[in-house]
């Protein structure tokens, strides 16, 4: 080993300890028998139990739940349609609607929505407000996923599928839609965790009354920190992890097919 | 001849149905063009477009007397004529943001945290992507995800997890508090403090800087490195003349990455910061959460997206200069 891969190794490994050793904190101290983050007492599922016990929390679970199956349903359809829409047709304004909530930051996002919805349409803020600011900001994730995948195929076989007398319809539902499948459901992957994880526009347009879990969490974090925060954070980073390792599975398949394809 | 005009007559219909088959088709293609492209169109204009137009109208309005918005028109008829109230537009929140000094200041400070998130995060970043990038295949795509998997985490819990490292009886306090006092310097506490949002800010967007320095880094062709060695370059040379100005774009997209959220961001200072420590965006936060100043509040939001834009067009214009004068 030179002495500059060392030099990169180590600073690295430093990287990788940042990134790794606060939530490896976050979940030792999810199993710990005491009320304060400070010191190891001894092991306990003290936490957990309390969680099961904690109907507010339990509510907001399953709101989010909702929200997040609601919200990614919708954006993965309108997302799927506007990456087939930017994909096959010069548009000019699509790409730009598609793609800026996504860069922006989200507070803006959540500002806009909020007064849009208090002044135009009059509604009373909730799980329906939640649901569409978050699709609205999903729609541009599964759209870049399923452009990809569509970038990385061959036309003709649309054009065969046109030129032996396939409607649009057909071409869709016969061709393109099992092509793209695995990109569709990585997009489809990707919004529920966004959706469950997202806090800012959440905030904005939540306004009061059913618990969300994000909310849950950022009142237990600013008001009492209690250990069972730990235990609601290691739940969710299992959950997420799931979510990653069925993606990672879908793409694995999805580029061995892509690999056998080309083989062919 | 019958016969033969029979067919003729035939073959043209054969013809025309062939013409209306094409121009059904091109029919066709237009209402499928409208079917898919129409409704993310229609929702995005609907939910994006319409909601960033309030916005700006808003920030030409007055505020209303319980918060929120005062009406356009004042009531035609009505028994109690609010006193003191204004209706219709003005540019009195505009006045209001540049009348006190203390907005521009959070506005200077909000952008010097962004700034001194991206170098750190690009300090922390490059090495991990340059390391990445030379790495065998196999292990590149696990040392990615590596640096993904903790960002799939909650956004709150990973700023969370600070509160309990900088806390005050975290063991990292009381160590530094050891030394310090070792060293006969009072005691300090870590949370809510600058620099603990800052230490939040940099852990938050830390893979947004790897993973566009790696995507670069990839693509280099060693030869490079291995022609300017034959050359007599030294180890720093061969880094500070090849590598570094080759990985530029990567660095101004990470860059823009990271600094575009921050400048944004009001989770962080609100949960590991103290008092003092307001940005940009606890200040808009407030204005639609706490004081309902919706006017105002709309201004901050307007400067901010400007504030993005330049930024996001000077990054680009940087990465787009580097890249020509590459090619030059």
């Amino acid at each position: 080993m030179s002495r500059s891969t060392r030099w990169l190794w180590s600073a690295a490994i430093l990287a990788y300890a940042f990134l790794y050793i606060p939530l490896a904190i976050v979940v030792m101290y999810s199993f710990n028998d005491s009320r304060l983050n400070a010191e190891w007492v001894g092991f306990t599922l003290f936490w957990y139990e309390a969680l099961l016990n904690n109907k507010e929390m339990l509510l907001a679970a399953r709101n989010s739940l909702i929200i997040a199956l609601s919200a990614s349903f919708s954006a993965t359809l309108l997302g799927t349609m506007a990456g087939l829409a930017i994909h096959r047709y010069k548009l000019k304004v699509l790409p730009v609607l598609v793609f800026t909530p996504v860069a922006m930051p989200e507070i803006l996002l959540g500002v806009s929505l909020l007064l849009f919805f208090l002044q135009v349409l009059n509604l009373t803020l909730g799980m329906i407000s939640i649901i569409i600011a978050h699709t609205t900001f999903c729609i541009g994730f599964v759209a870049v996923i399923v452009r990809a995948r569509l970038q990385g195929m061959d036309e003709s076989i649309f054009e065969a599928a046109r030129d032996l007398g396939a409607s649009p319809w057909q071409t869709f539902r016969l061709i393109t839609l099992p092509l793209i499948m695995p990109a569709v459901v990585a997009g489809a992957l990707m919004s529920f965790t966004l959706s469950i994880d997202d806090f800012v526009i959440t905030f904005f347009t939540k306004g009061v009354g059913e618990p969300i879990l994000p909310i849950q969490i950022y009142t237990m974090i600013k008001v009492a920190v209690t250990p069972e925060v730990n235990a609601v954070s290691t739940l969710l980073m299992l959950l997420t992890l799931i979510m990653i390792i069925i993606a990672g599975k879908l793409e694995a398949r999805n580029m061995e097919a892509a690999g056998g394809e080309a083989g062919k | 001849m019958t016969k033969k005009a029979e067919q003729g007559r035939t073959e043209g219909r054969a013809e025309e149905r062939a013409e209306v088959g094409i121009k059904e088709r091109t029919a066709r293609q237009r209402m499928a063009k409208f079917f898919v492209a129409g409704p993310p169109l229609v929702f995005l204009t609907v939910f994006f477009v319409v909601p960033s137009l309030i916005m700006i109208a808003t920030s030409f309005r007055f505020p209303g007397e319980f918060g929120g918005l005062a009406p356009i028109a004042a009531p035609v008829v009505s028994a109690h004529v609010s006193q003191g109230l204004e209706y219709g537009f003005t540019l009195e929140a505009y006045q209001f943001f540049f009348s006190d000094i203390l907005y521009a200041k959070i506005f200077l400070k909000s952008f010097a945290v962004a700034a001194a998130t991206t170098l750190i995060c690009l300090v922390m970043a490059y090495p991990l992507a340059l390391l990445i990038s030379r790495s065998k295949k196999h292990l590149r795509n696990l040392m990615v995800l590596l640096v993904v998997l903790p960002f799939a985490s909650n956004f709150l819990i990973r700023i969370y997890a600070w509160m309990i490292i900088l806390g005050p009886e975290s063991g990292l306090s009381y160590f530094i508090n050891a030394v310090l006092g070792a060293l006969g310097i009072t005691p300090i506490t870590l949370l809510f403090s600058p620099f603990a949002v800052l230490v939040g800010m940099v852990y938050v967007h830390l893979p947004f800087m790897v993973l566009p320095l790696y995507t670069n880094l990839e693509k280099h062709d060693p030869a490079l490195l291995d022609a300017a060695q034959d050359l007599g370059a030294t180890r720093w040379q061969r880094f500070w003349r090849v590598t570094w100005p080759l990985s530029l774009p990567g660095v101004f997209s990470g860059a823009a990455l990271v600094f575009i959220p921050v400048l944004g961001m009001f989770a962080v200072p609100d949960i590991l910061g103290g008092t003092g420590d307001i940005l940009i965006g606890n200040l808009i936060k407030d204005q639609f959460l706490g004081t309902r100043d919706w006017p105002f509040g709309s201004v901050l939001a307007i400067m901010l997206t400007l504030a993005v834009l330049a930024i996001a067009g000077l990054a680009a214009w940087f990465a787009r200069s580097a890249v020509g004068q590459r090619a030059t």
